[in-house]
């Protein structure tokens, strides 16, 4: 184990779940059941107080999910507000400076980098690919997109505002790799989308 | 090992490592004696406070290898003081040998304190002395009773290269 000391300002640092075993278990339900059906909103709700530049159904997410096991790449921004701090003092995460080397990933929608560029995963171990938490601006399972795939009885759709034009035919790369790929939870206030990596989008 | 420093840059490392090292070692009595009057009801609280098993590790003779000595049970919590009663900027830590949660919030609201210029001052001034007084008399007591069962080999010469006698 090699040893690093870090500066960790408390000053900024918000106060996590207030019950952390029932919120935990609420947020990794809502997650459950947000990846076992693709584009299905689901609520966050929780009283942990989030850092500034944080989605709340985000930070949430990424509370109840991480340990000290789980390296984590933060987007520039919210690497350089006080995300870092809180996430490395409420859950020992470590953070990373290269998105293949992170388990998960924390960005908003405008600096998602390449999709490819994260961990994809092997042929052997598809499950250690990266999961992102992508902050976007809203979400609506009224119109938008048309979603496919294992999860969604016929067809479900899914409008998501924020996300680069590029989007689309990343996901499809991402999506032709299975079993390998990531998978994206998309976040907007409390609520939270996911796409797994076997979820076919048309737009 | 990730070892994060939440020490604040205004404030001298070595210094909060000595008050910590006190306060955690403090009997809870005179603690709870000097500093309980500045806990209020409501601490704003990082981290509750949260009982867990930490290793320690030994090495024979301060020298050999490390090894795992066994766990001991310790109590840590972060706040920040109870806005109804004192306001203070700084977080408080504290990390307590034992199960004692109200030893541990005592320890981090004194941290907290002691950190912040504008309220160090509601501390006792000589506390942390009385503190590390009150620890020199434990220690002395305890060298005594050890002492005290001293056995003094004076007919078992050892050789070089022979093995311990049992």
């Amino acid at each position: 184990m090699s040893e690093q000391t870090l500066d960790l300002n408390l000053q900024e640092v918000g106060a996590a779940f207030s019950d952390p075993v029932l919120s935990s278990q609420a947020v990794f339900r809502a997650a459950l059941a947000a990846l076992s059906r693709p584009g299905r909103i689901q609520s966050v709700p929780h009283d942990a107080q989030q850092p500034p530049g944080a989605t709340p159904a985000a930070a949430a997410l990424l509370l109840a999910l991480l340990d000290p096991d789980c390296t984590v790449w933060l987007a520039p921004r919210l690497a350089g507000g006080a995300v870092s701090a809180w996430l490395r003092f409420h859950t020992g995460c470590r953070i990373v400076s290269q998105p293949a080397a992170a388990r998960f990933a924390w960005s908003d929608a405008d600096q998602l980098p390449l999709l490819q560029q994260f961990a994809l995963g092997s042929e052997f171990e598809p499950e250690i690919s990266t999961t992102c938490v992508v902050q976007v601006k809203a979400l609506d399972e009224r119109c938008g997109w048309r979603l496919s795939g294992p999860g969604i009885p016929g067809r479900q759709r899914l409008a998501v505002a924020g996300l680069g034009a590029g989007f689309l035919a990343q996901w499809q790369a991402n999506h032709n790799l299975f079993p390998r790929g990531i998978d994206v939870l998309l976040c907007a206030g409390q609520f939270l989308a996911a796409l797994a990596r076997t979820t076919a989008i048309e737009a | 090992m990730l070892q994060d420093d939440c020490t604040p840059t205004h404030i001298d490392r070595t210094a909060r490592q000595g008050w910590l090292r006190l306060l955690s070692h403090a009997p809870l009595d005179l603690l709870e004696c000097e500093l309980g009057a500045l806990t209020g009801p409501h601490p704003q609280w990082l981290r509750r406070p949260e009982i867990g098993l930490v290793m320690v590790q030994g090495r024979i003779g301060g020298t050999g290898a490390r090894f795992n000595l066994g766990e001991v049970t310790v109590t840590r919590c972060a706040l920040r003081t109870d806005p109804g009663r004192i306001t203070c900027r700084e977080v408080g830590v504290a990390y307590v040998l034992g199960r004692s949660v109200r030893h541990a919030e005592l320890a981090a609201t004194a941290d907290a304190l002691l950190q912040d210029p504008l309220t160090r001052d509601r501390i006792p001034s000589n506390l942390l002395d009385r503190i590390a007084a009150s620890l020199d008399s434990e220690h002395a007591k305890r060298r005594a009773q050890i002492r005290a069962t001293r056995v003094e080999f004076f007919t078992v010469a050892r050789e070089s290269g022979a093995t311990d006698a049992p």
